[in-house]
């Protein structure tokens, strides 16, 4: 997959981007039923730079995949989210995606009647800004979804509809691969996949940084997944804020030690 | 989004629904005059033996239905009855008030071999043996209408195309009184496609005998012009064994008024009864289903779905079903969808299961009035898609479950192209922005 379409098409300054989080703090919930999920978050993350988020459940991993993504059930109360300088809060959801950013969903959602391959295509005529060649598209779709050893009857079928866990996580990657974006933030997109499958979406990922510079946020709760993409940084993430960071040294701690030692830790602080 | 419920009558738990179409909390519809099976909900699911939802208690016999082939044997209507409470009585009475006349649809037909078209005198034995009116209007249609058309599909045939009826209105200020019959002889495959447009007042009666071991696909599209006031009674008398399957697509027109009746006349009959209407602030869409099985193992599946764009567009569906005490072995279940695209608009959906035997395969309904779902939206627009295309997809695919069972893909083309057409015209779009966090 060296072929010169696979080069990023996204608009923006040349070279690598880079997704800048500062001081992110994120509510659920209206009025006196709000509640602060995300209390600070910092991070950045470079094209071309895999990123390993590990936290326990309910740590808030996923509001964080949400609020950069735009979901309107979150509520920003502080801090900034930049793409290449441009304010990413500020954007509407689509815009968000145009403007390179992609979120592989944990619970990717069924949309009864909208077949997948006239989903993959509306995607990418929005994306790109004009329809794809119909040929080239025809044999990318098929040659990606070969890779990810998706049977081609998927591509009639209704988005997510009816999936196995393991069918919506490759639908997320083979999104990924013909939607190109900079920076993509694939949240426990290993959980529910046997090993076969780890292996196949693993590909799929590593395939998409040889082609293109994207920066890789990958949000999981396992070290598994990280054998087969090899993260640059391991980020561990507690109660709302990254509370230590290292490389990949730091998921075999946690593989052998787990959070317990974080959560107490975090537990304390938060009550001073 | 789920702030504007207040057009509606009653809020019920559509959670169990939920998770399927619509977000949760938006669930709209008004209640059934008699409760279905307890815990039911707009959800039910009764099995027998499935003592936690109620079991299939029988619900005992609700009076029998009134039929008439005498108009005067009903009242003159006055809207506060059952079955004319939710018509715009103003508009349906340019039909019941309507004088005896000698006004036509114009006819465009195309009849495959294997097919005839005649016509029968008022009293033809064939037309005494007709299921009844079940309402005033249908009672008028019958005694007006001199007589009717004969569509005959010969025994055993198996057409190589649709029977298509195109019906117009020409404009007339006469109302058009017309009954229809359709007979279908046994072991037949048959597609019978009624295209109504134009513009017209009509009252109309259909009646489909479909002899045993019969295939029928019947389509009736409402594509009226505005202006139209129509109101119809199908009815259908499934034989042994025989299969029935109903598309109805109401798009145009003032007014429309169907009343769907089912009857088995033997055991093994299998009824699908679909349905789709799309009602814009000048119209009215009622749409009235009964389905009667009073024989052994025959089975009824309905699925209507509409959508809903401006103020006071108002779309109404009754989902009857009645399981007999002879009907052992019954399998029934009725689903009516509803998408509310604009504030003001409302629809009132009434399932209504009366099961006088416990053995049966299963018998549910579900019924869920909502806005769309913001979860599938925002999926949508996370991957770049703007969220009007976004929103037109997903009412795209909202039809296009029940326009694909049509069968006929020419008429198929025409009308998903009709419903986007319609979904161009969407006033409130950009009001409704997907909210940014
Ligand atoms: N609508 C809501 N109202 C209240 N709390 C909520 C709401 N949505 C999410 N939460 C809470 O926010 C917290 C963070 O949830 P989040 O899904 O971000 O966690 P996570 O780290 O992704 O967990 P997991 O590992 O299980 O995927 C959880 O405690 C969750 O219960
Ligand atoms: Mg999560």
């Amino acid at each position: 997959m060296t072929s010169p379409t696979a080069t990023p098409t996204s608009t923006g300054t040349a070279g690598t981007s880079v997704l800048e989080i500062r001081d992110l703090h994120v509510t659920v919930g209206e009025g006196d039923e709000a509640k602060e999920i995300l209390r600070g978050v910092d991070l950045t993350v470079r094209g071309g730079e895999t990123h390993a988020i590990m936290g326990p459940n309910g740590s808030g991993k996923s509001t964080l995949a949400y609020s950069i993504a735009g979901h309107p059930k979150y509520t920003i109360t502080g801090g900034t989210v930049t793409l290449d300088g441009e304010d990413v809060l500020t954007m509407t959801v689509d815009e968000r995606a145009r403007a390179g950013l992609f979120l592989a969903m944990q619970y990717p959602v069924e949309v009864p009647g909208v077949s997948v391959s006239n989903f993959l295509r509306t995607a990418a005529t929005a994306i790109t800004g004009e329809a794809p060649k119909l040929r080239t598209w025809v044999k990318d779709v098929r040659t990606e979804m070969e890779a990810l050893e998706m049977d081609s009857v998927f591509a009639e079928r209704n988005v997510n509809e009816g999936f196995s866990g393991g069918e919506k996580k490759r639908h997320e990657i083979l999104q990924m691969r013909l939607l190109k974006p900079r920076i993509a933030i694939l949240d426990e997109t290993d959980s529910g996949l046997d090993v076969d499958a780890l292996r196949v979406v693993s590909e799929g990922v590593n395939r998409a940084k040889a082609d293109s510079p994207v920066g890789v946020l990958l949000i999981t709760h396992y070290t598994r997944i990280l054998r087969y993409i090899k993260p640059d940084y391991v980020h561990v993430f507690v109660n709302g804020r990254i509370v230590e960071e290292g490389g990949s040294e730091l998921a075999d701690k946690l593989e052998n030690e787990g959070y317990a030692a974080y959560v107490k830790d975090s537990k304390e602080t938060a009550k001073a | 989004m789920s702030a504007s419920d207040d057009q509606t009558t009653l809020t019920t738990d559509t959670a169990a629904l939920a998770g399927e179409l619509f977000a949760p909390g938006v669930g709209a519809q008004a209640g059934p005059p008699t409760t279905p099976a307890a815990g039911t909900g707009t959800a039910g699911d009764v099995s027998p033996g499935a003592h936690s939802h109620g079991g299939p208690a029988p619900t005992g016999s609700p009076a029998e239905r009134f039929t008439s082939t005498d108009p005067d044997a009903f009242a003159v209507p006055t809207g506060r009855e059952e079955e004319w409470r939710f018509t715009p009585m103003r508009r349906v009475r340019q039909l019941l008030n309507g004088a005896p006349s000698d006004a036509h649809l114009r006819w465009d037909t195309d009849l495959p071999e294997g097919v005839e078209l005649t016509s029968v005198e008022a009293d033809d034995p064939l037309l005494k043996g007709l299921p009844e009116p079940v309402d005033r209007l249908a009672a008028l249609t019958r005694q007006r209408s001199n007589g009717a058309a004969v569509v005959r599909i010969a025994t055993e045939a198996v057409l190589d195309r649709p029977v298509t009826l195109g019906l117009s209105g020409t404009g007339s200020q006469d109302v058009v009184w017309g009954q229809l019959v359709v007979e279908v002889g046994a072991f037949a495959k048959a597609t019978v496609v009624l295209d109504h447009s134009g513009l017209a007042k009509y009252a109309g009666t259909v009646s489909f005998l479909i002899g045993d071991g019969a295939q029928l696909t019947v389509v009736s599209v409402q594509d009226w012009a505005a202006g139209t006031v129509h109101g119809t009674q199908f009815d259908a008398v499934v034989g042994r064994d025989a299969t029935l399957k109903q598309v109805v697509v109401t798009l145009g027109g003032d007014l429309v008024r169907l009343v769907s009746n089912v009857q088995y006349a033997g055991p093994g009959g299998s009824v699908d009864l679909f349905g789709l209407y799309f009602a814009d602030e000048t119209q009215h869409q009622e749409h009235r289903l009964w389905v009667d099985h009073a024989t052994p193992h025959c089975r009824s599946n309905v699925v209507y779905k509409g959508a809903l764009q401006g103020e006071n567009a108002r779309t109404v569906w009754i989902g009857d079903v009645r399981i007999r005490p002879a009907a052992i072995g019954t399998d029934t279940y009725e689903l009516n969808r509803n998408l509310v695209l604009t504030d003001g608009a409302r629809a009132d959906s009434v399932p209504n299961l009366e099961i006088e035997t416990g053995e049966i395969i299963g018998a549910g309904h579900a019924s869920a009035t909502g806005r769309f779902d913001d979860e599938q939206l925002f999926y949508l627009c996370s991957r770049g898609i703007d969220a009007e295309t976004a929103r037109r997809l997903v009412v795209r695919g909202f039809f296009a479950d029940v326009v694909q069972h049509i069968g006929v893909p020419a008429l198929q083309e025409r009308l998903m192209t009709a419903i986007e057409r319609r979904l161009g015209a969407l006033p409130e779009l950009d009001e409704q922005p997907v909210e940014v966090a």
